[in-house]
């Protein structure tokens, strides 16, 4: 760990101009992630700014759907009433990530922005284009049975960690966010990106531009949704895969589908052609087995990975049944329904 | 006469550890300590070719930089460093010269006034390598494995045993049989508590050195040795330890360098390894074994050939008696036995919980498993048609042996009677339903022993010994056998241990000290008594005044005849018309063993598994273990050893692993997110179940130790388990989802 300094943000613009005044700076709030990584050496920050106070911790109702600030905890979010009661993917889906008191102490805007758990991301000793650009990538020919199916690059094959971006996609939400050339609007399938020739940037949020909330549209697909996360141990590990299925249904018709897939890609990887796919079929086995095929079509699996294809076809195929069903997976009870 | 052995007894340190009370290796203060920080390498083999510490040592604040070209004189012969439980070979010297022996190896102590500082520092110091090429995967490297030579003796009981009869033609001419081979990674113990050295120049010279460990004494002798010290000149203290499961056994690397930055800087020093540099001490050794079984005719077993390789580093030879539990665990008139070990360019493996019988009893348990499947016969039958009723390396009958009983108890709690035989016939929804089961076996040990007892006027007693409690319940069971031997209230004793000024204790492990070490007190307590009597009968008209001391128990607080209870003295009055207002006591007690008996513990596990046919998701939905263990202490803390066992063989079963990256040489999932081991939603109904194990024979007080037991034979019960229900048999640890695929 090496050594920084530290200031607290007064406001959003004096964030935005304190994070500009310094190259090196980061913004800090829950830390979850950040702090690991200070301890790894992989992040060096001149200076932390601490925006933990800034007043981003409200959840609104706007125009039909809701707001919610960039610094609202991750508990807070999954237990408000507004969110389990109209998102119930998101609820399910936060509550499937972390431990209790990671989630406690991380916030929104931060589980954007959290990085890859890449083994060697991790570890300075060892080349990683993400964190060294051009050092390589030592997961294509190394320990790469957590790393990605979907579009990866030559130069990386790391996946985008959370639990709640999954649903945030399959949500289409929004992502509000302040810089030095103001506010600006980011649709959640544009924040992320992937790999490419620059895997170092995890996103498209500009320098020195800071998330302030996040927008979610007013349909929440109450009644059929499931959030499936399947992995190494059955609490308290990253996903192999997860998925966010939604469905409205007319009858045993799907009028309307979203889905998204988590722990195979470089970011939440949400496919809009499948969806399509769904919308009109019914809701059966053999349809949601199509979209999957779909979803597949270009997946490609490593030397340890490549369980993830068939897993993930089965996984689209459950989580969905478990939507049209009514019998979303329980994040408390391990039994998958 | 007892009220306390064998009660559920909370643990008398409890309250200590639950309110901060407890201090660790790390929150020891002293005045002016400074905090040291571990520099490692990042490669696996090769030399240091230059270390750059300009940068580290201009940081305000920092005190020393130590590294192998800058430190202070250290012996040049092995034996300085060869600690009570060293292996064959050269032990690891930390910053003694530029050869790189493994990865994340220490090659520098950064010492400054605080300990970010140090951090900080540690992360400027810049270290050139000639790098060499290296090998760290025994899967590519059993081919270069050296066989062991010999048979297991006396001298040397980690050889293979002595192979009876003729394996190999038996196994040929048998009408059923099985082959296969199992593999199991390496794996790390993974204690809460990091490791921590906190050194002390004590004004007059003498070292006190609070350290995390598993034997004060052994660390006493080694930081003895490395820093050419007079033994009596240092101290160990560790009166706490969160977790060592045998990487404690061995005093490690940190102890060393706090102990060298404290001399030469003359103040005291605190080091503390992070997460990472905890995946650079022993560990696990990754394990490939194969192991024929063959049927005779009558449908017993008629050939066992257990044949294993392991891992050691070039410089150690490590390796336990991998492959005897086999022919040990069942009967055979013909067994053979070969172990291999590979070389490779990593730490020294060591002892965690159940060395040698948690990796090859699995193996053999799976086996049996398949035998069974192969006989079409229920696994508990097989097991009982080959049940050993003596101990056939030596050819000499168990001590006591419960094994009988512990099949008989857990297949009826579990409900083993309701188990359909054919794989994939039970269903509970979309899940796949899997009984399996396992046995378990491990040795009960004792060791040489001392126990002081002070006993004051009041009647409150202090008994000490300087084993350690590394959280089993030591403090405790202690406690309760001291209370019970001098007939005193459990309130009126206090434990001293884990100081290396007290009398002397080998390391804890091998399920060893709750055995020796109770036995050792009711030894001392005996000669208390001796002397209270003798107090006594200076009394006028004694009513003891003609008992011999064996006529005589210490029970309520008094002295009392065996013969008649209302003759009586208490043990106040006798200490107070005796004269004296303290007493002590110190004895040692040995456990002469002729060789005549074998002495073993044994369990049965009996476990279900729920497994999503989809998907592939296990979950082990319920436990059952029977442990046959002599006499139990303390049924609380001995449920919750058992139970501890029975979760980490979970994590055995289907979660933990080192992955090293073979081209770098480096443990890639170096904290305890990545390394994964049972979290609470992984573990649900278990019960233990303590079979009655009398042993009159073993030791005075029947104990027979619970350490490693618990452990033994999960694995396999819960694998068993995975291909009742999926049909699908995994021989490689750990079954995670994809290889159900």
């Amino acid at each position: 760990m090496i050594g920084f300094a530290y200031a607290r943000a007064h406001d959003v613009a004096d964030a935005v101009r304190q994070i500009a005044a310094q190259p090196g700076a980061r913004f800090i709030a829950g830390g979850t992630n950040l702090v690991d990584l200070m301890k790894y050496e992989v992040e060096r920050p001149a200076r932390l700014i601490d925006i933990s106070r800034l007043p981003l911790r409200n959840v609104e109702e706007t125009g039909g759907g809701l707001r919610i600030g960039a610094l609202v905890p991750n508990s807070d979010l999954a237990y408000h009433p507004l969110v389990a009661q109209r998102y119930p993917l998101l609820a399910s889906a936060i509550l499937a990530g972390a431990s209790a008191q990671l989630r406690n102490m991380a916030s929104t805007g931060g589980n954007l922005l959290q990085r890859t758990r890449c083994y060697y991301f991790y570890d300075v000793a060892t080349p990683c284009n993400k964190r060294a650009p051009g050092s390589g990538c030592s997961a294509i020919n190394g320990l790469n049975r957590m790393h990605a199916i979907l579009g990866t690059s030559d130069t990386c094959i790391a996946t985008h960690p959370s639990d709640m971006c999954v649903a945030l996609a399959a949500l289409d939400a929004t992502v509000h966010v302040t810089g030095p050339a103001g506010e600006r609007t980011i649709a959640f399938a544009e924040f992320h990106r992937l790999p490419g020739d620059t895997p170092q940037l995890d996103s498209n949020l500009a320098p020195n531009e800071i998330i302030t909330a996040i927008q979610l549209p007013p349909q929440g697909f109450v009644r059929n949704y499931s959030y499936l996360k399947i992995r190494d141990r059955l609490s308290y590990a990253f996903a192999l895969v997860s998925v966010a299925a939604a469905l409205e249904l007319d009858g045993d018709t799907i009028k309307e589908a979203r889905l998204a897939l988590g722990g195979v890609a470089h970011k939440p990887w949400r496919v809009v052609v499948a969806e399509d796919a769904l919308r009109g079929a019914k809701a059966d086995r053999a349809s949601f087995g199509h979209a999957a095929d779909i979803v597949l079509r270009d997946a490609k699996g490593f030397a340890h990975n490549a369980f993830k294809l068939d897993l993930a076809r089965r996984a689209i195929v459950r989580a969905f049944s478990q939507a049209a069903a009514g019998t979303p997976q329980s994040q408390s009870s391990k039994k998958i329904a | 006469m007892t009220t306390y052995i064998g009660a559920a007894t909370s643990r008398v340190d409890g309250r200590a550890k639950v309110t901060g009370a407890a201090k660790y290796a790390a929150e020891f203060d002293a005045p002016g300590l400074a905090h040291g920080s571990v520099v490692t390498s990042t490669i696996s083999k090769g030399r240091i070719a230059r270390i750059d510490a300009a940068e580290a040592r201009s940081v305000p604040g920092v005190l020393a930089v130590f590294t192998h070209t800058d430190r202070p004189p250290m012996p040049s012969e092995d034996s300085a460093y060869k600690d009570d439980v060293a292996p064959e070979g050269s032990p690891f010297r930390p910053l003694y010269d530029d050869v790189v022996r493994f990865n994340n190896q220490p090659v520098a102590l950064v010492v400054a006034e605080e300990a970010e500082v140090a951090r900080f520092a540690a992360s400027l110091v810049r270290v050139e390598y000639q790098q060499e090429p290296h090998a760290t995967d025994l899967h590519h490297q059993r081919q270069a494995a050296n066989a062991l030579d010999g048979h297991a003796s006396e001298q040397n009981p980690f050889l293979p045993p002595k192979p009876r009869g003729s394996a190999q033609q038996a196994f040929a001419a048998a009408p059923v049989r099985h082959a296969g081979e199992y593999s199991t990674p390496i794996e790390h113990h993974n204690p809460m508590e990091l490791y921590a050295s906190t050194v002390v120049p004590e004004p007059d010279g003498t070292l006190t050195v609070y350290d995390k460990t598993q034997g004060v004494q052994n660390v006493q002798r080694y930081v003895a040795g490395v820093l050419q010290m007079s033994p009596e000149k240092i101290r160990v203290v560790s009166h706490f330890v969160g977790g060592a499961f045998g990487s404690g056994l061995r005093p490690q690397y940190q102890v060393v360098l706090a102990a060298l930055a404290a001399r030469t800087l003359n103040r005291p020093v605190r080091v503390v390894l992070t997460r990472q540099q905890m995946y650079a001490l022993g560990f696990r050794p990754a394990m490939i074994q194969q192991i024929e079984l063959g049927v005779s005719g009558k449908g017993a077993l008629d050939a066992i050939t257990h044949d294993a390789a392991t891992v050691t580093s070039r410089h150690e030879i490590f390796h336990r008696q991998e492959t005897g539990w086999s022919g040990l665990l069942y009967a055979s008139p013909n067994a053979s036995y070969h172990h291999r070990v590979a070389p490779l360019d990593l730490p020294t493996p060591c002892d965690m919980r159940a060395p040698s019988a948690a990796t090859a009893v699995y193996a053999l348990e799976a086996a049996m498993d398949e035998l069974a499947v192969a006989l079409k016969l229920d696994p508990v039958e097989l097991r009982l048609r080959c049940y050993s009723e003596r101990d056939q390396h030596f050819d000499r009958p168990y001590s006591s042996k419960g094994l009988r009983e512990c099949y008989r108890q857990g297949a009826a709690a579990f409900g083993w009677d309701r188990r359909s035989p054919e794989p994939r016939s039970m269903r509970d929804g979309t899940d796949l339903v899997g009984w399996g089961m396992a046995t378990g076996v491990w040795e009960a040990l004792q060791v040489p022993i001392a126990v002081r007892i002070v006993l004051t006027g009041n009647g409150h007693a202090e008994v000490a010994c300087a084993t350690s409690d590394i959280g089993t319940g030591t403090y405790t069971i202690m406690a309760q056998v001291a209370a019970d031997m001098l007939g005193l209230p459990l309130d009126n004793i206090t434990i001293k241990l884990g100081d290396s000024t007290l009398p002397q204790s080998p390391v804890e492990g091998g399920s060893w000290i709750a055995a020796s070490v109770a036995n050792g007190i009711a030894t001392t307590a005996r000669v208390v008594r001796d002397e209270l009597l003798a107090l006594a009968k200076r009394m006028t008209d004694c009513p003891l005044a003609d008992a011999a001391p064996d006529d005589v128990a210490l029970a309520d607080g008094k002295l009392v005849s065996r013969h008649d209870a209302s003759r009586a003295v208490s043990i106040i009055d006798a200490m107070r018309y005796g004269g004296v207002d303290r007493l002590e006591q110190e004895e040692t007690t040995k456990f002469e063993d002729s060789g005549a008996h074998a002495h073993n513990t044994h369990s049965a596990i009996f476990a279900e598994v729920k497994v999503d046919e989809e998907l592939g998701v296990i979950r082990v939905t319920r436990v059952v273990s029977a442990v046959a263990a002599g006499r139990i202490l303390n049924a609380k803390t001995a449920a919750s050893q058992i139970s501890g066992g029975v979760v980490w063989g979970i994590g055995m079963a289907l979660h933990e692993e080192t992955l090293i990256d073979h081209t770098f040489g480096r443990v890639m999932n170096a904290n305890i997110a990545e390394y994964h081991v049972p979290v609470n939603a992984d573990v649900h109904d278990v019960q233990v179940i303590f079979v009655d194990g009398k042993d009159d024979e073993i030791n005075p007080l029947g104990i027979k130790g619970l350490g490693e037991i618990g452990i033994v034979g999960v694995a396999a019960a819960i694998a068993n388990a995975v291909y009742h229900a999926t049909g699908k048999r995994v021989r490689d640890l750990p079954i995670t989802l994809d290889k159900l695929r």
